[in-house]
């Protein structure tokens, strides 16, 4: 049995394997399935600091290996979390991260506060791929500049480990995770979804009621893949990986490719029980090739 | 409930005409509990374009069999793929998934239950839940033509059957709202399951007779567990998913223009 154990910023977590934010819940959905002890924590659903019924139906299509999604960041708000959710779960022996959206730098910040106060969430994930209501709409996370502000604001009242998650969506993704680096972020975590389109060519109209989507699952990998790569280079800081990961073999990929922790996200759906699973590959797959730890494969590749 | 993922092995599969199998999957140890209205999350393997698992609702549980069913209807490459498997192969399932219809406490309660084509299935075990709770289920199914109803045989043997096609190739020519039952007997519970259009309509008439009605739904969906909010309802407390809050509804909670 080798040690899995990783740390991320001042978390400590038994393995790398996380749980992407939307895709498992608030952790309770998926505990009939899986002891969450057994993971190194779990990401719970984007929360703004007011209710957001979220897009219309229909908010799914199912892709070549993969799926769009048109959620819009359905939740209840963070004081209804800090109320009714954050009770059920603050004894889950995981780390259980929560992931703060908004659509201003000021409901960003007012929320990671407010989340800072509860003693069993160690850490917050940014998920700055939010349309900035007050620049007409563009994503905080497209510009080195617009990402950086956000974080700067956030880590001014955040005192714990502070994740940010990137948008694929850019031209230079490195170039983001560096300004997010140099404003305040303790780890960078990446791929968020990929802007795609679904059409119904009977209808000759989009399956998605927002017309585009993010789109995730196997289809996305290399590209995950590709982007960890580039940003492990590029910072000091620890990366986390996600996009596309169905299995240990494409977490250990990512490992290798500079990733410290991984996040698995629309597989949850294909097998509910595979955050686990894929701890537990990783774990054969090190004694299988002799490396006493999990920190011996990360960034190992050989080029 | 708790739920769970298994690997269930196929114990038949017969095509119940072109566009329709029925699946029978059993394991060595008991099957979970399961309601009438649940249903079960499907992976299928072997099919390119299929990624997510297919929500499919459970037809019935025969206990003493110790098999669930699944009556699908061949829609696209993943159910037409999940219709190739052979007795002994194996298919991962999760269940039980979201609530199940509310059987009522009276056994005076005189019930309805409407279904149109493949959304007849979990009408089956519904009926037989109301049998065994000594309340005896009237049954009005609808169909385009004649062969696309099904598993006649079965739904007679739990109570009466009122049958309606498009076509008049069965029972009386129509839709399931212009059935004669409607006016010639008095429901005071109407349970209804098929393509929505028929539903609403099924609602609309419940609405104005007053009738209390609970509707299957059946939105697209990723998780199946309340996760991905993908699957939602607008209702009277806003979106909510399908999957873990339904998939059956009263219809005071849908916003249906009814």
């Amino acid at each position: 049995m080798a040690d899995l154990s990783v740390s991320i910023g001042k978390l400590q977590m038994v393995n790398p394997v996380m749980t992407a934010s939307g895709t498992f819940g608030y952790g309770l959905e998926f505990q009939d399935f899986v002891d969450l002890e057994q993971i190194g924590g779990v990401i719970v659903k984007g929360t703004t600091l007011h209710h957001r019924e979220g897009n219309p139906y229909p908010r799914m299509a199912e892709t070549p290996m993969g799926m769009l999604n048109a959620v819009g960041l359905q939740n209840k708000g963070v004081h209804y979390f800090v109320e009714n959710i954050y009770p059920q779960i603050k004894d889950i022996r995981t780390n259980m991260i929560v992931n703060v959206s908004g659509s201003q730098i000021e409901d960003y910040a007012e929320t990671a506060r407010i989340i800072n106060e509860l003693e069993n969430i160690p850490a917050i994930e940014l998920n700055i791929s939010c349309p900035n209501v007050k620049q007409g709409g563009m994503a905080f996370g497209v510009t080195a500049c617009g990402a950086a502000e956000v974080v700067s604001a956030v880590r001014k009242v955040y005192g714990k480990t502070l994740i940010v998650k990137l948008s694929p969506n850019v031209t230079n993704i490195a170039e983001i995770a560096v300004a997010v680096e140099a404003a305040g972020a303790d780890s960078v975590s990446l791929i968020n979804t990929l802007l795609g389109m679904a059409i119904d060519a009977e209808k000759r109209k989009p399956i998605l009621s927002t017309i585009t989507g993010g789109m995730s699952g196997a289809a996305v990998k290399p590209i995950a893949l590709r982007m960890v790569w580039q940003v492990a280079k590029a910072v000091k800081i620890p990366v986390i990986g996600l996009g596309g990961i169905m299995n240990w073999r494409d977490a250990v990929e990512f490992l290798l490719a500079g990733a410290s922790a991984i996040e698995i996200g629309t597989a949850n759906f294909i097998d509910p029980t595979i955050t686990v699973k894929v701890a537990e590959g990783i774990n054969a797959y090190l004694d299988r090739h002799g490396f006493a730890s999990v920190n011996d494969i990360i960034g190992a590749l050989e080029v | 409930m708790k739920k769970y993922l298994l690997d269930l092995t196929v114990t038949e599969n017969t095509r119940l005409h072109d566009n329709y199998v029925l699946l029978k999957l059993t394991q060595d140890d008991d099957l979970p509990d399961m309601l009438a209205g649940q249903f079960a999350e499907i992976r299928i393997d072997g099919s390119s374009t299929t990624f997510l698992r297919r929500p499919i609702s459970i037809h019935y549980v025969d206990r003493t069999t110790n098999e669930v069913w699944f009556l699908i209807q061949l829609v696209g490459d993943g159910t037409r793929k999940l219709a190739t498997v052979a007795p002994g192969d194996v298919v991962s399932v999760v269940l039980p998934l979201g609530n199940g219809f509310t059987i009522p406490e009276s056994a005076r309660c005189r019930p309805l239950l409407i279904g149109g084509g493949v959304g007849t299935a979990p009408l089956l075990m519904l009926g037989d839940g109301l049998l065994k709770s000594g309340i005896r289920p009237t049954f009005l199914l609808g169909a385009r033509s004649a062969k696309d109803l099904l598993q006649l045989e079965l739904f007679k043997a739990l109570g009466d059957v009122f049958v309606t096609t498009e076509d008049g190739s069965e029972g009386e020519k129509g839709y399931v709202t212009m059935h004669s039952v409607l006016s010639a007997q008095t429901f005071d519970r109407i349970y209804t399951c098929g393509p929505k259009p028929m539903m609403v309509a099924v609602a609309k008439y419940a609405s104005a007779h007053h009738i209390d009605c609970e509707v299957s739904l059946e939105n697209t969906m990723a998780c199946g567990v309340g996760a991905c909010l993908c699957c939602v309802e607008n209702t009277t407390t806003g979106h909510v998913c399908v999957c873990k809050e339904g998939p059956v509804f009263n219809i005071e909670k849908l916003l249906w223009q009814i």
